[in-house]
């Protein structure tokens, strides 16, 4: 299938998704990266690879912590960047999300960050935007977080080196989890053997394991000899309901604690996507523990956003 | 004489009669709307009108079982003039269209002067489904009686699921009582929830919320109970799984009054044509699996389903660029479902006469007319060369609704006129 993301030389031109995306270029995002990271944190210096470049985040959806880490990535590469609270602004009045997109188009924007609470949103855009206008997903709907995924990615090369020999445990609500989607993608093409699901059958999608996942139901089993434990956020919304029947049985099962952690190797790594929901899903002695990489990944997520924004800025100008 | 009612001689045709089961080269003579030669002319026949259909297939004309027609209330998205014009460019001669109008045909006065409208536009006929329920709310059944007697040939509620069965147990008592046919689209609502695609792998990658197949079965169960508890004749409209499927061909073989049609997309489109969340691809029932469209094709060949329809729904621009989940559902389709279902039964080496009967004679039973070429029956029919090709091209629809997922597609099968009441009301 034609893929939107990519011109005719192949090269990266929206980041949508990671999935189709060729190893090439996941490697490109994670090389990229680490030219802006030196010992672990992010290089303290401001580049010019998004100079006299109109940077425009739409936020249709509320998010603090990735709008900010996109706008001081956009800020570091020296871009103008506008934050737009788009529920709060032009749609409350009726516009379409077509209509924000060709307006700020037409106030010069290069570069559009997308949040958006229905899958697909970010392709609709990608779709009708100008020649020459990069559209970079920031999650939409269930579908997608590729930048949360590469920096997740560049988290396990950090520790882990290598993608060929892992055992990946991603656990939680994978059934309403973009995150999940994009790991699960961009595990595969990196050439990650085991990746494993762990969760109760009401938070997996349907043909879960189509996406080249094993499934498990049980922690013990799960966890069992992982390298990396990837949990998902739980939305204390699902809680009620007919997903889960309370907070406490949930982390009972599904919680990440010492004692479950001890299952997976002694090496393992935690990660986490954030916010976390301190004993719902993780336990603190976890979360605080010397396993959990949570705040490095925070560094490195705006490092891998430098490098997307970068990458796609780059190909719609032809540069590279 | 009259203008439309012109005697016209149709000569060297394709005679394809769905309702005889049989196909002959030869002429046909109609005259005062019906058709009064077969072969040779009446005694004393002189044509206003010779047409050459040398090359055609001469046919009853089409009858389609589901049409959104938008008037009244939307009428940004379709008129009743705009859509007639396609019907008849599709062939088709009769037009059943569906209660979800605004406001909806729940009355008496709306049915008679969407009937009028109709007859003013003198060019397919239609044919009215009311509401089951007032404002299609699934609270109070409508004056059904009444509404048959001003011509409502069903009772349906559209797309929108009757919630509680208490009131759809007693819509079918009350149907049963008169000999009313219900239209039902089998969906239970609790379980589509907020669903916009199948339950499946592909849905799931693309993190679009599922409807489950048993969403369907769990209400084709429901209705076949209240079949056998009321002894009401039901059709089932827009079936999409195989698993539906198999409860239907029980139920069928168990006697009970149970008809169903599939929509021209069902038939040759599957989930995965989403591609990256194409809303020209978003319908309800949603597009389901590959093995739920083979089944489909096999219940087709089988007769398990009785009838394709086109499940016409025009839906404007604005309505498809939105994200997925928020674009309308639906797509213009009654310029194809000629072509549509010419494809499938290429595709499965099905008869023309066997294949048009799906969407001219067996529908027309419903409706309690024939559609056939014989003496004395309608003279709705439809000219078509089976083996001309043309591209679906938005602009060159009669349609107001461009959006198909069909767009650029070939199809083969090329309507040349469409006669109704003897009267050519289409010319390519």
């Amino acid at each position: 299938m034609y893929n939107p993301q990519l011109n005719a030389q192949g090269e990266l031109i929206h980041l949508l998704t990671t999935e189709g995306l060729p190893r090439r270029i996941l490697n490109q995002i994670l090389d990229k990266a680490a030219e802006f990271v030196s010992g672990g944190e992010l290089v303290n210096q401001k580049f010019a690879d998004l100079a006299g470049t109109s940077v425009f985040n739409l936020f249709f959806e509320n998010s603090t912590r990735t709008r900010t880490t996109f706008e001081i990535a956009a800020k570091r590469l020296s871009a103008d960047v506008s934050s737009l609270n788009i529920q709060a602004s032009s749609t409350a009045k009726g516009e379409t999300l077509l209509d924000t997109v060709h307006n700020l188009e037409a106030m010069g924007a290069n570069l559009f960050v997308v949040r958006h609470s229905e899958s697909g949103a970010a392709h609709l855009i990608a779709k009708h935007v100008k020649p020459g206008i990069a559209v970079v997903n920031a999650g939409d709907g269930r579908h997608a977080h590729p930048t949360q995924a590469m920096l997740d990615m560049f988290t396990i090369r950090h520790y882990k080196g290598d993608f060929t020999n892992l055992r990946i445990a991603i656990v939680g609500d994978v059934l309403h989890s973009r995150v999940a989607r994009s790991q699960i993608h961009a595990l595969s093409t990196l050439g990650c053997p085991d990746i494993r699901v762990i969760a109760p059958k009401t938070l997996l999608p349907t043909g879960v394991e189509n996406l080249g996942v094993h499934v498990y139901h049980d922690m013990a089993e799960g966890l069992k000899d992982v390298d990396v434990v990837a949990m998902l956020r739980l939305q204390n919304e699902r809680m009620a309901g007919a997903y889960l029947p309370s907070t406490q049985e949930f982390f009972k099962y599904y919680g990440l604690t010492p004692e479950k952690l001890a299952l997976a190797k002694p090496d393992a790594i935690v990660m986490h996507p954030g916010p976390m929901n301190r004993g719902v899903e993780i336990d603190s002695a976890v979360a605080d523990g010397d396993q959990a990489v949570i705040l490095p990944q925070v560094t490195f997520g705006i490092a891998v956003r430098m490098a997307v924004l970068s990458i796609v800025t780059a190909n719609q100008k032809g540069l590279l | 004489m009259k203008l439309d009612m012109k005697h016209i001689h149709i000569k060297n045709g394709q005679l394809v009669d769905p309702l005889a089961g049989t196909e002959n080269t030869g002429d046909l003579f109609i005259a005062d709307g019906k058709i009064v030669g077969v072969g040779s002319a009446p005694a004393g026949f002189v044509a206003d009108e010779v047409i050459d259909a040398t090359g055609l297939v001469v046919a009853p004309g089409l009858v389609d079982f589901a049409a959104r027609l938008r008037e009244p209330g939307q009428e940004y998205k379709a008129t009743l003039a705009s859509e007639m014009a396609a019907a008849v460019a599709g062939g088709i001669s009769s037009v059943v269209c569906t209660p979800d109008t605004d406001p909806v045909l729940d009355e008496v006065g709306l049915v008679t002067m969407l009937r009028q409208r109709s007859k003013t536009l003198d060019l397919a006929r239609v044919y009215p489904v009311g509401a089951l329920t007032r404002g299609l709310k699934g609270v109070e059944i409508t004056e059904m009686a009444q509404l048959h007697e001003a011509g409502c040939v069903a009772f349906s509620q559209g797309d929108v699921p009757i919630a509680d069965l208490q009131v759809l147990y007693r819509a079918m008592q009350y149907a049963a009582n008169f000999g009313f046919e219900l239209r039902l689209r089998p969906e239970e609502a609790s379980l589509v929830n907020d669903g916009v695609a199948h339950d499946g792998p592909y849905a799931s990658r693309l993190g679009l919320t599922g409807i489950p197949v048993v969403a369907e079965t769990i209400a084709i169960a429901q209705i076949t109970q209240l079949m056998r508890a009321t002894g009401c004749k039901v059709h089932l409209a827009r079936v999409s799984s195989a698993a539906g499927l198999e409860l239907i061909r029980a139920a069928k073989k168990e006697g009970l009054k149970l008809t169903c049609d599939v929509s021209i997309n069902h038939i040759h489109l599957v989930d995965l044509d989403i591609g990256f969340f194409d809303s020209q691809y978003r319908f309800d029932p949603p597009l389901r699996s590959v093995a739920d469209r083979d089944a489909i094709v096999a219940a087709l060949n089988d007769g398990t389903i009785d009838m394709i329809c086109s499940d016409h729904a025009p839906v404007d621009d604005d309505g498809k660029l939105l994200p997925f989940a928020q674009a309308e559902r639906g797509a213009t389709g009654l310029e194809l479902l000629l072509p549509l279902t010419l494809a499938w039964a290429r595709a499965n080496k099905i008869a023309l006469p066997q294949a048009l009967a799906k969407i001219s004679s067996t529908p027309a039973k419903a409706l309690g007319f024939e559609a056939g070429l014989a003496l004395g029956q309608r003279a709705d029919l439809v000219l078509f060369n089976p083996e001309a090709s043309w591209y679906v091209i938005p602009e060159k629809l009669k349609s107001q609704g461009k959006n198909t997922p069909f767009i650029g597609h070939e199809m083969i099968g090329k309507v040349a006129k469409t006669i109704v009441k003897g009267k050519v009301v289409y010319s390519a």
